[in-house]
């Protein structure tokens, strides 16, 4: 233990322990510190990922504010008995535009990640005006004021232009075209704008009513959850 | 140090006493008491073991990515190994459920093969289906989620159908092959006057005792009803038949029996007349593998409406 009796030497001399604490806690710096510049490399590159439409991501605005992450996660975890009720686990690149992320860490409801496309607009409205109605059993509170409260999109290029400062790839295009892509995805009149600029948007009335509502927001948003990586194609990188 | 004290409250060692560490500061001295060994060895082992453990598991990481530990252990694999065990325990069956005609597939010639269709396909339904169609397949009642265990059929009951249905789903934009019809939402091409003689001559339909009150017990106007058959004839009949007895290749549902999918009520009917209604299947021929739709047709069908 000669070695290791040594320490006395270090408690005595005060410049020498500065020294040593400063290198411990460099070491502890570097680890803690270095990876998140190179982050960039933990997340795969998927094919389909885009960033949110003005529509969906006023949607998320609302699930973000209503509290939806409290009750409902979006990670379906490598576990079979996850895959087999949810689909395929999550990757980190499909959360690669959420600012922040909605993984959540509680389960009272089922997971949302794959929720898209699961079920019908018609659902999803009915199931936001009373859970009851459709999903006897359930204890989700009711969202009924969504449908009731319309919205203008006039300043949804301005969050946009908020998550592209923090990285989320919005052109120019995308910014200028914010207000007029809001309206246009939720009523539908024929503009092929909205699908070329965000691949995969769906573009339809999803509540049922003509003016623009956090209701059709939301069930935009639902819609796409999880949509947008096409699994039949996409091989995972085992190492991840 | 003197063996004397030089301050009067100075401890003074004891016999036994561990030594101290040299320390003096006004006549206090420190026992250089050691740790105990077992936790002093616990302590080194738990550095040994995080260190190990870096090295076998993914941990480090690196400026292309992590390390993938000498043990190459992945749960991304482990996940797809475990479902892989699970269906190749049932493979044989699975395979016979996609290459078999599934009208042989019944309690008597292949009892087998049905039991397990029944199971999994309850356990398919309960976990993708009942959400819209209820735990015990009975729908929503007058909210346009049909009731799965009647003998009423939109799109058709028998197994090949209900395979159909399930794999494509209705109205929704994802599968081309979807099953697909649109009502024409009446408001705007049929006055006022004609909806309302039309709604009633449809609530008339199902009215075979004849006591002024539909199957679904909401009562009707008996004039507007006989001042609708033409309207109904003119505008409703191409789908839904000269008798009201809808037609399955479209979709349209049968008027003249007591199930209505939105509710038999005037007001459920005239909306219905001037909006239309566009009930939407999502299709699960991508989320499910073709065994799990076939096990889930067999198991709607067996569900008491089957034809």
């Amino acid at each position: 233990m000669g070695v290791l009796d040594q320490h006395k030497k270090i408690e005595t001399n005060a410049t020498l322990l500065l020294a040593l604490s400063f290198a411990v806690v460099t070491v502890g710096g570097i680890v803690e510190i270095a990876p998140l510049f190179y982050l960039e490399n933990t997340i795969e590159d998927v094919e389909g990922m885009r960033p949110y439409s003005p529509l969906e991501l006023a949607g998320r605005e609302i699930y973000v504010r209503e509290g939806c992450y409290v009750c409902h996660s979006q990670m379906i975890r490598p576990m079979r008995d996850e895959v087999e009720r949810y689909g395929h686990y999550s990757l980190a690149a499909e959360s690669q535009y959420d600012h922040p992320f909605q993984w959540g860490s509680k389960r009272t409801g089922p997971d949302l990640a794959r929720v898209g496309g699961r079920y019908s607009d018609e659902w999803h409205y009915d199931h936001l005006i009373s859970p009851q109605s459709v999903v006897p059993e359930s204890i989700m509170p009711s969202y009924a004021f969504l449908a009731d409260n319309t919205l203008t999109g006039e300043r949804i290029g301005d969050l946009m232009g908020t998550h592209a400062f923090v990285g989320v790839p919005y052109t120019e295009e995308m910014l200028e075209m914010a207000s007029a892509d809001f309206i246009e995805q939720a009523t539908d009149f024929g503009d092929p704008g909205v699908v070329e600029r965000y691949p995969g948007a769906q573009q339809r009335d999803f509540d049922g009513n003509p003016a623009v509502t956090e209701m059709d927001a939301l069930i935009a948003y639902l819609q796409m959850l999880g949509t947008l990586v096409d699994f039949s194609t996409f091989t995972p990188d085992e190492s991840r | 140090m003197t063996d004397q004290p030089q301050h009067p409250e100075e401890q003074v060692l004891q016999e036994g006493d561990p030594d101290t560490t040299g320390h003096s500061w006004d006549g206090i001295k420190e026992f250089n008491n050691p740790l105990p060994r077992w936790w002093l060895w616990c302590f080194y082992l738990t550095i040994i073991w995080g260190v190990a453990y870096t090295v076998l598991y993914p941990a480090w990481p690196g400026i292309s990515g992590a390390t993938a530990g000498v043990l190459g252990y992945s749960t991304r694999a482990e996940v797809a190994e475990e479902i892989e065990r699970f269906e190749a325990l049932n493979a044989d069956l699975r395979t016979q459920l996609t290459e078999v005609e599934l009208a042989n597939v019944t309690r008597q010639e292949a009892p087998e093969l049905y039991n397990f269709a029944l199971q999994a396909g309850a356990a398919t339904f309960t976990t993708w289906c009942s959400q819209c169609h209820g735990e015990g397949a009975a729908g929503v009642q007058a909210a346009g989620y049909p009731n799965l265990l009647d003998d009423d059929w939109l799109w058709g009951g028998s197994l090949e159908d209900i395979q159909m249905t399930i794999a494509h789903g209705i109205r929704n934009e994802d599968d081309p092959d979807a099953r697909w019809s649109e009502m024409t939402a009446f408001e705007g091409i049929l006055s006022d006057e004609e909806i309302a003689q039309v709604v009633n001559y449809a609530m008339a339909l199902s009215d075979v005792d004849g006591d002024g009150a539909n199957a679904a017990n909401h009562a009707y106007d008996t004039t507007l009803a006989s001042a609708g058959e033409n309207v109904f004839l003119d505008n409703c009949a191409a789908c839904h038949g000269d008798a009201g007895d809808g037609d399955r290749f479209l979709g349209a549902p049968n008027l003249t029996d007591a199930i209505w999918l939105y509710g038999g009520s005037a007001e459920a009917v005239e909306e219905t007349v001037r909006h239309s209604r566009f009930g939407v299947m999502p299709a699960w021929s991508g989320r499910l593998s073709e065994a799990e739709v076939n096990a889930t047709a067999l198991y709607v069908h067996s569900l008491g409406g089957g034809e």
